[in-house]
């Protein structure tokens, strides 16, 4: 069975580690959230200027000045810290933050990202993603693996504009735990239930496979 | 005015000298931390031709989207501008020229702008269309793209507090790009929900020093917020 966008969130979580500071992006990621190991902290980074996101507010206390990146209202969690935009990319371009979490349209077997940008459909811009790919070192793409007409995403080239060029290395499907290195996709992990030719079928790139491919495990 | 006493009392004063064609920096971050009554001045005004700068493009009926209407904005340089159906319909039209710069290549722009540094190297964006155009240097085995400073005619920013010099405190979030407008503007037009005395603000805890700041004015904010997220129980 593909993964659900809860169970896809849950496999990204199980790669937060104690003291991490993490940027998610918006759609699944943001999920990623809500499964959190009960026995680490990690810090969430919100590129409009917050270090140290909370939940979502009570009716109460909702604050139009309290937002996160995707314009949802939020809280801060304790320890929070507040900032303008210029030092909020300077955290991401400085290679500070530890872990970024996005989603995207296309990767490929370079580490090529498309993600925000449809030429003649949607064209509503990059807003930081862009800086994020660039800037951070540790990045997990969350995608579906295929269109819902079974079009592969994972491509040997990515066909639509770029957000990034040569900087991702780790990408989690619903089918799939992917990793690029050497030019090829590496299959590291396959969703419970989900067989390996079915992988192959769906994905356009060199994929490399391992004599084992262990499932995923929640 | 007086010395260092920024305040002015009405909004036509505030954007006095705003004419066609020029460069505007707007604070903000989607709808939040907005000048939205200086925007209002602008649509007031009629004021045509402008070149924006801000990280997004208001909604349909506030924020700088009530500029689109009179076809008041020619040119807008913005990282994500998707919440606008005006807007899409004059882009796809070719009506208004967008200019799509990343979200931390905006900020530094205009920080950079403020400083005096007429553009600088940065990896985001190399290899991508926004790289189309610009020269490309390698520092230690990594690619970089050149990116020019912006600075403004104007710049219009919202902040929580001021003193009458324009020394300047936000609060939360609302902060965003507006320390950063407020450095790039040659005219900086700065409104706040509150005024104090010189000496009432403690000087280690202003955001934004009062020399960026020419003029100052006490306004009411509706503070629409765009996407009202509330936890289930």
């Amino acid at each position: 069975m593909a993964l659900t966008r809860e169970q896809i969130a849950q496999r990204v979580a199980q790669e937060l580690q104690d003291g991490f500071y993490v940027n998610l992006g918006i759609g699944i990621p943001t999920l990623v959230a809500n499964y959190v190991p009960a026995d680490i902290e990690v810090m969430l980074q919100s590129e409009n200027g917050l270090l140290g996101m909370g939940q979502f507010p009570t009716e109460e206390q909702i604050d139009a000045d309290l937002i996160n990146a995707g314009k949802q209202t939020v809280t801060m969690a304790t320890g929070a810290s507040i900032f303008d935009s210029a030092e909020s990319f300077a955290m991401i371009r400085g290679g500070h933050v530890d872990l970024t979490v996005l989603g995207a349209f296309e990767v490929d077997t370079s580490g090529n990202i498309a993600s925000y940008m449809i030429p003649g459909k949607l064209i509503k811009g990059m807003g930081g993603a862009m800086d994020l790919v660039a800037g951070a070192d540790n990045i997990i793409v969350t995608m579906t693996h295929a269109s819902k007409h079974g079009v592969s995403k994972l491509l040997n080239q990515c066909s639509l504009p770029l957000t990034g060029k040569g900087c991702i290395k780790r990408v989690l499907t619903d089918l799939a735990f992917i990793e690029i290195k050497g030019g090829k996709f590496h299959l590291l992990e396959r969703a419970p239930g989900v067989s390996v030719d079915e992988i192959i079928k769906l994905t356009e790139g060199e994929l490399v496979i391992p004599g084992h491919v262990p499932e995923m495990t929640f | 005015m007086a010395g260092f006493d920024k305040v002015v009392s009405s909004y036509e004063e505030a954007m006095a000298g705003l004419t066609d064609n020029m460069t505007v920096i707007a604070g903000g971050f989607g709808l939040c931390g907005i000048p939205e009554n200086l925007i209002s001045e602008i649509k007031r005004k009629g004021t045509k031709g402008l070149t924006l700068v801000s990280n997004n493009c208001g909604v349909d009926d506030f924020g700088l989207g009530i500029l689109l209407p009179d076809r008041q904005i020619k040119k807008i340089i913005a990282s994500y501008v998707g919440e606008n159906a005006e807007f899409e319909r004059q882009m796809m039209a070719g009506e208004l020229e967008v200019e799509l710069t990343p979200q931390g290549t905006l900020a530094e722009k205009m920080r950079a702008g403020g400083a005096g540094i007429p553009a600088f190297y940065t990896a985001t964006g190399y290899g991508t269309p926004v790289a189309d155009g610009k020269e490309e240097r390698e520092f230690n085995g990594r690619h970089y793209i050149l990116e020019p400073a912006i600075t403004g005619d104007f710049a219009i920013v919202k902040a929580w507090k001021a003193d009458r010099y324009g020394n300047l405190v936000f609060r939360k979030t609302a902060r965003n790009f507006n320390p950063l407008a407020a450095t790039a503007g040659k005219i900086t037009v700065v409104e706040v929900e509150e005024i104090v005395e010189p000496g009432e603000l403690d000087p280690d805890q202003i955001h934004t020093p009062g020399i960026y700041v020419n003029r100052l004015i006490l306004g009411s904010f509706e503070k629409r917020i765009e996407q009202r997220t509330v936890r289930t129980a």
